[in-house]
């Protein structure tokens, strides 16, 4: 690739680090397949996990008419109920968001946002797709193992999850599912360490760490944050596989099942838990910083206004990947712990949200007095701001021992996750598939489409989740298949569970136009042209739309400026695109 | 938990101080667009930082086994097994392989290859030993009825040993090619020193890990706690 080195004339320093030597595919195959371009991988991460994350959506279907119309449904057994909520969580929380935001953002965004040509190791960003595929397909192949996926709960919990009363306890389901959780993380590290070595080597010049746009921030610590935390999970299934297998006793105690003793002996479940949370809490905002992150460039873009309190962004976003560390344990108040760590716990859970807090404050201050222009991804971006805030309201409850105690495994604890880290970042999912689609395929969303999916998924969220704090106050526990004819639930909780469920159904419909759209307007999406939304950060400004293979032509970009110049005062447009030389207060005086 | 949150403060730690150094308290938002700064994109080979990254991850991982050691080392009915002496003939035989491979690395960079093919050599074979080594430290154990389904510290010794192993043989690839690659060239290149260099830390790296979790085995970390604590006390 050629350097731009008749910049050097105009004050410009050279590349501080040699060109990526870009491999180029010869056939059909290599370049669509078993391609090694970012771009193409992110499509197939995305596209792998929208198709699991639609298993899941339909399993959450069948728990949901279980628990509305109770009885009414034969095959949904109890052993079916408990397979189908285990898989929807597993699928949800890991396959789907997690791949989806760094294999399928990371991919696509971080390469273009820094102005690279391609990821550092796009060999290995390859094999990290196709051992992805390889998890996924191992999860699936359990749904078809004798006695089905394993039912244990998507936290897995020793010592039920092995046993036989468990679904796929004692078949092959819980072995496929550690395989497969094994096999995703071998494939997440490695293209983890690309998404973070390319935001450290790749930048083009000018592209310093406090002029990257917040997508890539948060993909980057996010990223850093998996690797560290995955390991647990990894440690937790290994050790769980050899009880299962080699019949040691990590997690197992000695315990009679069906009146015979157990071969195993001297186990800790509890030292599971820890590993386990270890791992999901970090998991939280693993999920959580992306969206924080390409949400504020939403509402930047689409307010027409800069990133409120940009420095304080990216801090927020450092200081909460570091603080999530330490407070795994607030999933275990009920473990019988000492007081004094459910005491730590609860105070660190409680700082976490000073930053968090900052973020929410600059959100809504970037919003004030902006030139608000109510598109879809703002729309979503705006219903994510919202929704978050109340998952977090929630969470203030969850955090206190006190409170948590009485609340645990009620539906309460449902709904908060559910606001939290299910409905929060999917939006942001389809806020941002709205805002990039065009610039992945050429072509915008169909709008009426899109408007009805927005309103439906919205206002549907809510009616699903908003109730259901109600039904966990009154003390339904969560993870049972049927309430039966129980004293403490009054008519209007048995009502309100049938009324969820009519909630869901119809936004799961929603999702299908959604997935609809995304076909229908690949050929008859109105025609986008190369920065649609007048964005000014890098991926924007490729010569050619969708981005070409290398993506930027002859010569790389330079940066300029930061990723929020828009409105500057003067400025004969209301952005400045960060590859834009001109001064800053052109026509000013 | 105390092992890898000892761990992570360090992995932080550096993060932040590497941070500090990005110019975070910088103003993107006044810089005119005029003076381009420099990107301060760190000028190591990017493979260099990767594996930099990767072995943190690997840390993590193994601080996390030597958490859960520790955490279920607590319980009453602990027992671990006796060690098998052949560890400290496999101990020896890995810092072997490490010094070769130091050896290796500076013969690359004075560029005589014959030395270097001997480091490269010398390195692989004594890997080579200490994996058969541990293998005959399994049999040792299983011979005298120390089997993996027996106790919990028997799990966590194969368990660990194991999982050392696997990150052994998966550097072993990596060596037989770069050494490839050394038979090949005729001088010593840049992609060869990279390599090279890059073998070296793994193994050094994978030293320091063996030498904590013999520590760890050989019930010497359980004693160092204790003393630490009365001390504290």
């Amino acid at each position: 690739m050629v350097d731009a080195t008749p910049h050097a004339e105009q004050g410009i320093p050279p590349a501080e680090t040699p060109e990526l030597e870009l491999y180029h595919p010869r056939g059909w195959w290599t370049t669509y397949v078993f391609s090694q371009d970012a771009k193409v991988i992110a499509i197939q991460y995305s596209g792998t996990a929208l198709a699991i994350g639609l298993v899941a959506l339909v399993l959450s279907w069948l728990m949901r008419l279980q628990l509305g119309f109770p009885g009414t449904f034969d095959f949904i057994t109890p052993e079916a109920y408990y397979q189908f909520m285990t898989m929807h969580g597993m699928i949800m929380v890991i396959y789907l968001l997690t791949a989806l935001f760094l294999g399928g953002f990371g991919n696509y965004l971080i390469p273009l946002m820094v102005g690279a040509r391609d990821m550092v190791f796009p060999y290995v960003n390859m094999l990290s797709y196709w051992i992805y595929l390889l998890a996924v397909l191992v999860l699936v192949a359990s749904f078809f193992a004798p006695g089905g996926p394993t039912g244990a709960g998507w936290t897995l919990y020793p010592p039920q999850v092995i046993l036989s009363g468990t679904p796929g306890g004692q078949g092959a389901g819980i072995v496929l599912m550690l395989v497969s959780l094994i096999l995703f993380i071998i494939g997440f590290t490695m293209g983890g360490l690309n998404y973070v070595v390319t935001v450290i080597q790749g930048r083009t010049r000018g592209m310093t760490l406090m002029r990257m746009p917040l997508t890539v921030w948060g993909i980057f610590t996010a990223t850093v944050m998996a690797l560290l935390a995955f390991p647990a999970l990894f440690v937790a299934c290994v050790m769980m596989l050899f009880d299962r297998l080699l019949g040691t006793s990590f997690f197992m105690p000695a315990l009679v099942e069906m009146g015979e003793l157990m071969s195993y002996g001297g186990g800790s479940p509890i030292l599971f838990q820890h590993l386990f949370w270890f791992f999901g809490h970090p998991e939280v905002y693993i999920v959580a910083l992306p969206a924080f992150g390409i949400v504020s460039d939403l509402i930047s873009t689409h307010a027409r206004k800069n990133i409120f309190g940009y420095r304080m962004m990216v801090w927020a976003i450092v200081i909460i990947g570091a603080l999530s560390f330490v407070v795994w344990a607030h999933h275990m108040y009920v473990s019988g712990m000492h007081p004094w760590f459910g005491f730590f716990f609860a105070t660190t859970t409680l700082i976490i949200a000073i930053p968090t807090a900052i973020k929410v404050y600059n959100w809504v201050l970037t919003l004030w007095r902006g030139d608000i222009h109510l598109t879809l991804p703002m729309l979503f971006a705006l219903a994510f701001i919202v929704t978050f805030v109340n998952g977090g309201l929630t969470g203030l409850f969850l955090g206190n021992v006190v409170v948590d105690v009485p609340l645990s495994d009620t539906m309460f604890v449902v709904a908060h996750f559910h606001m939290v880290m299910g409905v929060a970042p999917v939006l942001v999912v389809f806020g941002a598939i709205y805002h990039w689609y065009p610039k992945i395929t050429g072509r915008m969303l169909n709008e009426a489409m899109g408007q009805f999916h927005f309103w439906v998924t919205f206002v549907g969220a809510y009616a699903i989740f908003f109730p259901m704090h109600y039904v966990g106050l009154v003390g339904v526990p969560r993870r049972y298949p049927e309430l039966g004819d129980v004293a403490f639930a009054t008519d209007s909780v048995h009502s309100l569970n049938a009324f969820i469920t009519i909630a869901a159904l119809t936004v799961g419909f929603a999702q299908m136009v959604f997935l609809f759209n995304l076909v229908w307007s690949l050929r008859n999406g109105r025609e986008a042209g190369g920065n649609p939304w007048r964005a000014t950060s890098l991926e924007w400004q490729t010569p050619t739309t969708p981005p070409p293979h290398g993506n930027w032509g002859a010569e790389r970009p330079v940066v300029y400026r930061w990723a929020y110049d828009y409105s500057v005062p003067g400025a004969p447009e209301d952005f400045i695109a960060q590859n834009d030389p001109g001064s800053r207060h052109r026509g000013a005086v | 938990m105390s092992v890898i949150l000892v761990f992570l403060v360090v992995v932080i730690g550096f993060s932040f101080w590497w941070l500090s150094h990005q110019r975070l308290m910088s103003k993107p938002w006044l810089e005119t667009g005029a003076a381009l700064p420099a990107t301060d994109v760190p000028e190591m080979p990017a493979a260099k930082v990767a594996l930099g990254i990767f072995l943190a991850v690997v840390g993590s991982l193994f601080a996390l086994f030597a958490s859960a050691y520790f955490m279920r080392m607590e319980y009453a009915d602990w027992q671990a097994p006796p060690l098998p002496p052949v560890l400290w003939f496999n101990t020896v035989v890995l810092v072997l392989a490490s010094i070769a491979l130091s050896c290796a690395v500076r013969a690359a960079r004075e560029d005589r290859m014959d030395l270097t093919r001997l480091g490269l050599a010398a390195a692989g074979l004594s890997s080579v030993v200490f994996l058969i080594g541990q293998l005959a430290a399994w049999r040792a154990l299983s011979a005298a009825g120390h089997f993996i389904d027996v106790n919990a510290a028997n799990g966590f010794f194969y368990l660990i040993t194991g999982m050392h192993g696997l990150h052994i043989l998966g550097g072993l690839i990596a060596l037989a090619r770069v050494s490839a690659l050394a038979w090949r060239e005729t001088y010593s290149s840049a992609r060869v020193r990279l390599g090279i260099d890059l073998c070296a830390m793994y193994w050094h790296f994978l030293l320091f890990v063996w030498l904590c979790l013999f520590i760890l085995l050989a019930g010497w970390a359980g004693d160092l706690v204790a003393i630490c604590r009365q001390f504290l006390a």
